[in-house]
């Protein structure tokens, strides 16, 4: 039950996010949908006692790895998805907790956040990183000579 | 005169996008491509979030582009992809991708602003639920943080230091939270301003700053590291103030 309202409220919060980035109108369900995944795979990870960190750069990894998928499907750049799929993990709440106990002078409450901050968007870079690498083995292995035809480099002109 | 309109042509699409808050390396890539496309296989590329260096070989003469204002439109990104797919596959020539840059250019938002206000409005609402606060946050949560957003923008277009305007809108955030906890319309503080100001914050930009530093443009990651840590600040800053008052 639980589950079912994350996913709806973050389907929501990665549209909305999408549509102040102005997101072309065609991808907009998309979005939703990949910030969806994105976030239902984290709060499941986290209720299984997996360490926030380590669920965030599954669900960072899972979320670059879809956004592939999109990307090449709906020919658009893969930052899209990503942006989308990525908002909800971003550790926003976090920030602003750290940042307000610095403001307030309490700095041995406020480092912690900040490390913790620090982790977790090492975590959700990590992630992205991480799949493209995989993707870049793909794609520099068998389907080399499918991409370079097809692609990018038609370099038919004089 | 045409090895002058490619590099205009690479350089337009490259100043679009670094404006429109595209990765470095995308930027970088795209104007590589298609100078390629036009035959020239030394060009060199080199972009930073402030500036754009270009040149069409590396003996050639240097050609730079200041950028002032970021800001995110994927929209724009999109379309400029579209442009440099075209060019790669021959379908466009340099006087035409030059046009197609310039209407790009000069195109409005995707969407009118009373429908990006409202996108915020629920998104703030349901990053309340998400830090698992309590379905009576929503409402308070939706409308300080459309008020946020709106407020952001307005100061935006009034007051030139990026963080005195982001500042601003965060103590009015956190004034709006505290009279809403002091009317008795909401419960938890925290929550509804957590999720207020989530339109925000520089999320985005911290995760970039990592992922552009480990890419190894390690002069785009700090500067967006900066830039990211001084909106944060600012944002704090401004929640802070608020506290301190009452």
């Amino acid at each position: 039950m639980m589950l079912i309202e994350q996913m709806v409220v973050s389907f929501f919060a990665a549209a909305g996010f999408a549509i102040i980035f102005n997101v072309p109108r065609q991808v907009l369900f998309q979005c939703g949908t990949v910030g969806m995944i994105g976030w239902s795979l984290y709060r499941v990870l986290v209720l299984f006692t997996v360490d926030e960190v380590v669920a965030t750069l599954a669900a960072a990894a899972v979320v670059a790895v879809i956004s592939q998928i999109f990307a090449k499907w709906f020919r658009t750049p893969i930052i899209i998805f990503n942006v989308a799929g990525i908002i909800p993990l971003v550790p926003g709440g976090l920030a602003y907790d750290a940042m307000r106990h610095f403001v307030e002078n309490n700095y041995d409450v406020a480092i912690p956040y900040a490390a913790r901050v620090v982790m977790l968007s090492g975590a959700i870079a990590l992630g992205l990183v991480f799949s493209e690498i995989i993707n870049q083995m793909i794609r520099n292995g068998k389907w080399k000579k499918y991409h370079n035809k097809y692609d990018r480099k038609g370099l038919e002109r004089s | 005169m045409e090895r002058y309109t490619v590099t205009e042509v690479c350089l337009l699409a490259g100043k679009l996008m670094l404006q429109s808050g595209a990765e470095t390396y995308r930027v970088e890539d795209t104007m590589i491509r298609i100078a390629q496309s036009y035959g020239m296989d030394g060009a060199q590329a080199h972009a930073t979030p402030t500036a754009i260096m270009f040149a069409t070989d590396i003996t050639e003469p240097t050609n730079f582009v200041r950028i002032v204002s970021r800001e995110t439109d994927l929209h724009k990104v999109t379309q400029v992809n579209g442009v440099s797919r075209a060019i790669s596959s021959g379908h466009l020539d340099v006087t035409d991708a030059a046009k197609a840059l310039i209407t790009i250019d000069e195109q409005k938002d995707t969407y009118p602003n009373e429908i990006q206000l409202l996108a915020a409005a629920f998104a703030s609402g349901c990053f309340t639920i998400m830090f698992d606060g309590a379905w009576v946050d929503f409402l308070p949560a939706f409308f300080v943080g459309a008020l946020g957003y709106g407020l952001m923008s307005y100061f935006h277009d009034m007051i030139k230091i990026r963080f005195f305007a982001e500042f601003l809108a965060a103590s009015f955030v956190g004034l709006f939270a505290y009279l809403i906890i002091f009317l008795n319309l909401g419960q938890e503080i925290d929550k509804i301003i957590i999720g207020a100001i989530m339109p925000l914050v520089p999320g985005l930009l911290i995760t970039n700053a990592v992922r552009d530093l480990m890419a190894g443009h390690l002069v785009s990651g700090i500067t967006k590291g900066a830039e990211a840590f001084l909106t944060a600040a600012a944002i704090g800053a401004g929640i802070a103030v608020i506290f301190f008052i009452f």
